[in-house]
């Protein structure tokens, strides 16, 4: 408990009685209407984990039965721009966290500003994604729209790729398997970057409510769960980086 | 009414941007952690026939939960949370697990006798 | 049967409406459509689930018509198969999964637990609106040619195949799936969160814990079917995915994530109906539930195993035999907490004052067919016989027995019982009394050959089938014409009790839940000040010394 700071609801004890401008006519108090959204938003995320579950179950199948296509797949992502994504995403949860911090205090500049960082990492990692597919389209390796099995059939095609990994050419028929790769890479990613664009979005929303100074007058239930939400898209990237740019390198 | 009535008491943990700090410097360490492993072929085990162990999806697995369990625990604030809360994400995980396991048992079992 | 009856009216000639009500507190179209109120939104859901029930119902006039003669006479095979899957999209998502929690359930969860309102009163109404938005889509895939995939969406039937509406009918399931987890979630959340002083969990009443039961199910079910459909789509649109063997994928793991949550979704769609029993059963024998704690655990028990039993719907699609086994076992294990509920009923009957008002004789209908539905399931589960069993018309008639024969009487059951207390009038009790008995009689005529003509070997899913079935297949038609009628009549009579059903009172069947102490119809708020809740569940004793205690006060003044 010496790492944090215990406040009972210090700042609402005065304004108990008197129901408080945010308090939603069916709660009987503020603390049932926080914990209720709160209680809420974490069966949400439940629900989220179940929506990315069954993507997780079709990779892990997919990879065992095409294991080396998975892997040939695997090497044509750049670890650098991954790692890249990685630490951007794990910075803007950290500043995401710092705003609910500066929400519970009450500093409205501090949350501005943290709110702002949030929102700048978060169009840092979709334009980082953005390079990550646009380079696939250039390499025709979009399923279903512009694909070739050139890299996989003949890997000393693609040097760059090639002396890094000495992959060996794999047969037609496992060289076409590479495309169930690429095609969960994208379902993956897809769907994990339009949680982002969501998040984003209602980023630039409470940017404009916080400047009205919407969240630093005791009220941080929205602040708190969207950064619930935030993490959550963040823990979902941290697996998705494990499972598509790492486990196949060796 | 039990629940609230009691919890109604309960104080409100603000946790500090100290603490905050700290979890994200865990947390890019594990990031490098975890990008350095996948240079080193850490090799495998076998343990009975078709059944192995790589150790380099085990190795980048485990780091990635222990983040995951660092944003939940700390950034997520599930340990000063009351317990419906701890419950709920436990369960998460749980029917998650189930999906996979259940699912799997189709998959492991389908080839036996068919060899 | 009906001399003895627990009804008990106000004096109708001073009786009246109360002027303030959730019905009369506003007027005009927008005040419903911007509604917050859990009770108008039960009445929106209620409507629509009605529209779509009567959509659905008649395709299944239409597939008995088509099926009363061998030959595809009446529609070519391939609109034949477009008729059954409409049918079985329509009354799968658009009624049965919303019929007892989005409109019953809407209206009761708060006020059983004594709250204004649910938790969350704007996602409730989100929820209603991505119900219509994903039926209008419904309604455009059936008008711009419908789907004929079976409602499984079976691929890589529906990916490669076939030439027709897959991706708008997946897409508003998607949507429709996204209403009810919102519902789910906004139950779990009052629940939870929003009991009034005094309402312990084993003071809920068993409405509650099947309805609670059954939104665990919604939250960790439906967001698999959710990208489970998006991965079928995408495979439509792209021509690459993971359930097409043409690609290298797999389509048992297709059938692996849709079961999961379809098995459960059984579960969704029945769990409700069991909260309606419980209410009615006690109400009408004037007892306390048997075994109150067994029935509300067999509730959770039943979410629970929901999750384990779903590759039973495999079994000959190939799957791994030792995975049916495993599997096979855990399904039977479900039978466990349904008999407890199927026997905890009957010992609630046992030694009481049992009534036979109309939600009472729906519910004596369910206890019989979902017995014979739920012990055709064993058959079905258990590997050897399902073999021969499946893909016949004995697993369609096991589901209706369980869905139109339990759950369409349960909400039926649930209508008549809360309909004083929702519009604060009494429908008309005999002519109901006889829909529920042609009810009971068209459903049996209907559905009982078909048991027999799947234990014939008649497939499922044909346009066509040998003379020698007609005979049964001509009274299951004559039977469908029957239950037509008795699905007719509810929605005459009770549209004529709106304006002319003698006034109800606050508690017309002397129940004891809390939405009995309230004026009927409610207020918006459903009560003048917030409940305490001071006596176990279904505690008549309780009852009856309140209602002394207000005579013995009337008589003072």
């Amino acid at each position: 408990m010496s790492d944090s700071t215990t406040v009972a609801n210090n700042a609402l004890a005065e304004e108990h009685h008197e129901h408080p401008s945010y308090q939603r006519h069916h709660f009987e108090t503020v603390d049932q209407q926080f914990d209720a959204t709160n209680f809420a938003m974490w069966l949400f995320l439940l629900t989220e984990i179940m929506f990315f579950g069954g993507l997780f179950v079709a990779y892990m199948i997919m990879r065992n039965w095409y294991y080396p296509a998975f892997v040939e797949g695997s090497h044509q992502l750049s670890i650098f721009w991954g790692t890249a994504n990685t630490a951007v995403l794990i910075i803007s949860s950290f500043t995401m966290a710092m705003s609910v911090w500066s929400a519970e205090v009450r500093r409205k500049g501090l949350l501005l500003l943290f709110l702002c960082l949030t929102f700048l990492f978060g169009l840092v990692f979709l334009g980082i994604k953005g390079i990550e597919w646009h380079e696939k389209w250039e390499k025709f390796h979009v399923p279903g729209l512009r694909y070739s099995e050139q890299a996989f059939l003949n890997p000393a095609s693609d040097p760059e790729v090639y002396k890094e990994y000495h992959d060996q050419p794999l047969s037609p028929d496992m060289a076409q398997k590479t495309q169930e790769y690429f095609f969960l890479y994208f379902a993956m990613t897809g769907m994990h970057a339009l949680h982002m664009l969501i998040g984003v979005s209602i980023l630039v929303f409470m940017i404009i409510r916080a400047k009205h100074g919407a969240y630093t007058s005791g009220h941080v239930t929205f602040v708190e769960n969207f950064g619930l939400y935030w993490h959550f898209v963040d823990i979902i990237w941290i697996y998705l980086f494990a499972l598509l740019y790492l486990i196949s390198r060796h | 009414m039990s629940e609230q009535h009691q919890q109604h008491e309960q104080e409100h943990h603000i946790v500090s941007p100290f603490t905050y700090v700290i979890i994200l410097l865990a947390l890019l360490t594990g990031t490098a952690l975890t990008v350095l492993a996948s240079y080193f072929d850490l090799g495998e085990w076998h343990i009975a026939h078709g059944v192995t162990i790589f150790w380099n999806p085990v190795a980048a697995l485990a780091i990635a939960s222990t983040k995951m369990i660092l944003v939940v625990l700390f950034f997520m604030h599930v340990k000063y949370s009351r317990r419906l809360t701890k419950l709920t994400v436990a369960s998460g995980f749980f029917m998650f697990l189930v999906l996979i396991s259940m699912t799997l048992t189709d998959y492991m079992s389908r080839a036996w006798g068919r060899w | 049967m009906s001399a003895a009856t627990i009804l008990s009216l106000p004096d109708q000639s001073t009786a009246r409406i109360p002027k303030m009500n959730f019905i009369t507190k506003e007027n005009g179209l927008l005040s419903w459509l911007l509604t917050s109120d859990h009770k108008r939104i039960a009445t929106l859901y209620l409507i629509s689930i009605t529209f779509f029930f009567f959509i659905g119902g008649a395709l299944a006039g239409l597939i008995r018509l088509e099926l009363l003669t061998p030959q595809s006479d009446l529609m070519a095979a391939d609109t034949y198969n477009k008729v059954f899957s409409m049918h079985g999209l329509i009354m799968v998502f658009f009624f049965l999964v919303p019929s007892v929690p989005a409109t019953i359930g809407n209206f009761l969860v708060p006020m059983m637990v004594g709250a204004k309102d649910l938790a969350l009163p704007k996602i409730n109404l989100l929820s209603w609106y991505l119900y219509v938005i994903a039926g209008i889509m419904m309604i455009y895939t059936m008008a711009v040619g419908g789907v004929d995939t079976g409602w499984t969406f079976t691929t890589p039937l529906s990916t490669h195949y076939l030439n027709t509406h897959v991706v708008s009918a997946a897409l508003s399931v998607f949507v429709a799936g996204f209403s009810s987890i919102l519902t789910g979630l906004n139950f779990i959340v009052t629940i939870h969160k929003m009991r009034c002083p005094g309402m312990t969990w084993f003071r809920l009443p068993l409405f509650l814990w099947s309805n609670y039961a059954a939104a665990i199910l919604m939250v960790l079910g439906t967001p698999v079917l959710a990208i489970t459909l998006t991965l079928v789509a995408l495979e439509r649109v792209f021509h690459i995915g993971v359930f097409d063997p043409a690609f290298g994928g797999d389509p048992l793991l297709f059938q692996h994530l849709f079961w999961f949550y379809s098995h459960p979704a059984v579960y969704i769609m029945i769990l409700p109906g069991f909260g309606v029993i419980s209410e009615v059963v006690s109400t009408f024998s004037r007892k306390r539930v048997f075994g109150y704690t067994a029935v509300a655990f067999s509730s959770v028990a039943i979410a629970v195993f929901a999750f384990f039993v779903w590759a039973h719907h495999m079994f000959i699609m190939g799957i791994s035999n030792y995975a049916a086994l495993v599997f096979s076992l855990l399904t039977m294990m479900v039978a466990v907490p349904s008999a407890i509920k199927i026997f905890n009923w009957s010992f609630t009957l046992y030694k009481g004052s049992v009534t036979f008002e109309t939600p009472m004789l729906y519910s004596i209908g369910f206890m019989g067919l979902f017995t014979i539905g739920g012990m055709t399931g064993v058959f079905l589960g258990s590997t050897g016989t399902d073999i021969h069993l499946t893909e016949t018309y004995f697993v369609v008639a096991h589901f209706h027995f369980v869905m139109v024969g339990g759950m369409l009487m349960a909400f039926l059951s649930g209508i008549h019982f809360w309909w004083p207390k929702w519009t604060g009038r009494m429908y008309p009790e005999k002519i109901s009394q006889l829909a529920a008995l042609i009810t009971f009689i068209g459903f049996n005529l209907t559905f009982f050959p078909q048991f027999i003509l799947g234990t014939l070997g008649m497939p499922r899913r044909y346009a066509a089938y040998p003379p020698e079935f007609q005979v049964l297949n001509v009274f299951s038609t004559a039977g469908a014409t029957v239950l037509g009628v008795g699905y007719l009549l509810p929605i005459l009579y009770l549209t004529w009790s709106l304006k002319y059903g003698a006034i109800a009172g606050d508690n017309p069947w002397q129940a004891t839940g809390l939405e009995w102490q309230t004026q009927s119809p409610p207020l918006t708020e459903n009560f003048a000040e917030i409940p305490i809740m001071d006596h176990e569940a279904y505690d008549y004793e309780w009852l009856e010394k309140q209602n002394r205690a207000r005579q013995q006060q009337e008589e003072v003044v």
